[in-house]
């Protein structure tokens, strides 16, 4: 399935699952959000191997560009401190269950994988296909504003619900004298 | 013996690395000098003729300088900050075409390191990692000042980074591609080309078919907001507020000294550079000189020296227009004086955000009416 170097696909998949790791592990938040980056930052690294370069662009420009400096400023701003889960300190009892369910999800995977049918047939969008008409970026946009147009539109008006709606709590709160939304 | 490919693109990297490690200490002799002629003194004038190896001997001072981590860091973090915020910068200009192409025995040249068929977003993407380094810095000093500087330098870049992708989309629906060779290939035709088929009369005003078709021709609105949002994302001044010394010392690098500071130094002058070239690629024409084949023609070039003198003169015309806009970061600099918090944040989301979607709106109208 993949053609391209194994070498660079367990680097960035090993960057990718040890990064994880420290995104639950690390004891700091901000330590962990900076984890977090690395971890997209290695996803972007296997799409572009996989020729997936427009997705692997707009993984670092969106997720690891302007999702995670919103979270490290929500972080930071916040001064959270909340406890995690501190391994050392945990029962045993708590560990033994730990340990046990991370070998369940392993095992899980394992049959699921074993068990998976053949990938379905690719469609009409071959590596080859895909290059005959003018690349990734091209293929997408003309789908994303043609065949798509609709459900494209649909998450757009979905944002600006969302959007409509973080104004309207930041006003109501900011109506109230002595309020925390009047600074902003 | 390697294949003569191979041996290109060695040259061409080792070539565009030396002259962006060369810009960092010209810049700085450039900016105290010309800060120096703005404010009616002389600047450095000792170390060398005018004062030009000054650079040299700071670099060698920093080099030498005891380098002390201060006990309340976070030790991790704090070295690797400025590595973050320098390695970015370095990286972005891997897709900029310093020049076009040349023909050596059958094997085309391209004077770009790499063509990525998503150049722009390749470097808006590489270019947003940067603030990381400056967070990470003023996050890992523990310091009051250091953390003001890169939460000011967050929500600048939040701000910021969104007018100056939307400015560009201007660029992208213009030249239909994201490839940054091919966006300075289209801006070599003619302005008028496309709407002389509308009104003829245009084609018979003279010397109108001479203009090239530069992006700050078609997207005049879109340049100026790109070019703001650029201040922004170099943090210069106006927009210098993650460093804003007379208002939280030094920012986000307060902790930082010798060859570490100098790292965050060097960040922001490649950052420039880089900035400064973007700016001249997708609106200023990138390599192309107006009238070079005309020139080559009267000079009666013939064969391969016609072609190395033209690239010649293409990397000198990228260099100079470059260095036109370099010059103007260091004029803006002691020109305008810095933005207050609340203006930054008032003119990034009401003015240069609506603005930025009416370039759009009327790029998207031009084009359905074939005018560009």
């Amino acid at each position: 399935m993949l053609s391209v170097s194994p070498v660079f696909f367990y680097l960035f998949a090993g960057l990718a699952i040890a990064c994880s790791l420290l995104v639950v592990f690390k004891k700091n938040p901000v330590s962990s959000a900076f984890s977090l980056v690395l971890v997209f930052f290695a996803f972007a690294g296997i799409y572009a191997l996989l020729d997936a370069h427009l997705i692997a662009a707009i993984q670092i420009l969106v997720y690891a560009g302007a999702v995670m400096v919103l979270f490290v400023f929500v972080i930071m701003l916040l001064n959270a401190d909340a406890p995690s889960l501190d391994i050392a300190r945990t029962s045993a009892a708590l560990k033994v269950a730990i340990l046990a369910g991370c070998l369940a999800m392993l095992a899980f995977f394992v049959v699921a994988f074993k068990r998976m049918s053949p990938p379905a047939p690719l469609g009409p969008y071959t590596a080859e296909a895909v290059e005959a008409a003018g690349g990734n970026t091209r293929v997408i946009s003309q789908l994303m504003f043609s065949e798509y147009v609709l459900p494209f539109e649909l998450t757009s008006v979905l944002l600006l619900a969302a959007i409509v709606a973080v104004v309207a709590i930041a006003m109501r709160n900011a109506k109230k004298p002595g309020s925390a939304g009047k600074e902003a | 013996m390697i294949e003569f490919s191979t041996a290109a693109m060695l040259l061409k990297v080792i070539g565009v690395l030396v002259v962006l490690l060369q810009v960092v200490p010209i810049m700085v002799w450039v900016e105290r000098r010309g800060s120096a002629l703005m404010q009616n003194r002389l600047g450095p004038n000792r170390v060398g003729p005018l004062g030009l190896i000054q650079s040299l001997a700071d670099a060698l001072k920093f080099i030498f300088k005891e380098d002390p981590i201060p006990g309340h860091v976070n030790k991790f973090y704090y070295v690797i900050a400025p590595l973050v915020a320098l390695v970015p910068a370095f990286m972005t200009f891997a897709v900029i075409p310093f020049a076009s192409s040349i023909e050596i025995n059958g094997t085309v040249v391209n004077f770009q390191l790499a063509e990525l068929n998503v150049g722009l977003l390749y470097i808006l993407s590489i270019g947003s990692l940067g603030v990381y380094g400056i967070i990470m810095a003023g996050w890992a000093s523990n310091s009051k000042y250091a953390l003001f500087g890169s939460l000011r330098s967050t929500s600048q870049m939040i701000s910021y980074e969104l007018s100056m992708g939307l400015s560009i989309i201007g660029i992208v629906m213009a030249f239909s591609t994201l490839e940054l060779g091919p966006i300075v290939v289209g801006q070599t035709g003619s302005l008028v080309e496309s709407a002389a088929r509308i009104w003829p009369g245009l084609a018979q005003v003279p010397f109108l078919e001479h203009i090239p078709r530069w992006g700050v021709f078609i997207q005049p609105l879109g340049f100026l907001i790109f070019l703001t949002a650029v201040f922004a994302e170099t943090n210069r001044l106006p927009f210098d507020l993650p460093e804003g010394e007379s208002e939280i010392v030094a920012g986000f690098h307060l902790e930082y000294g010798a060859m570490k500071f100098a790292l965050f130094f060097m960040a922001e002058y490649t950052n420039m550079f880089v900035a400064a070239a973007l700016v001249t690629t997708l609106f200023f024409g990138g390599w192309h000189a107006p009238g070079l084949p005309h020139l080559l023609d009267l000079a009666g070039l013939q064969g391969m020296a016609r072609e190395w003198v033209r690239i010649l003169l293409e990397i000198a015309t990228f260099m100079l227009k470059t260095g036109f806009f370099l010059w103007f970061f260091v004029w803006v600099r002691w020109t305008v004086p810095r933005f207050r918090y609340d203006q930054l944040m008032n003119f990034g989301w009401k003015v240069m955000l609506p603005l930025s979607l009416v370039n759009i709106f009327i790029t998207g109208v031009l084009i359905f009416y074939g005018v560009i």
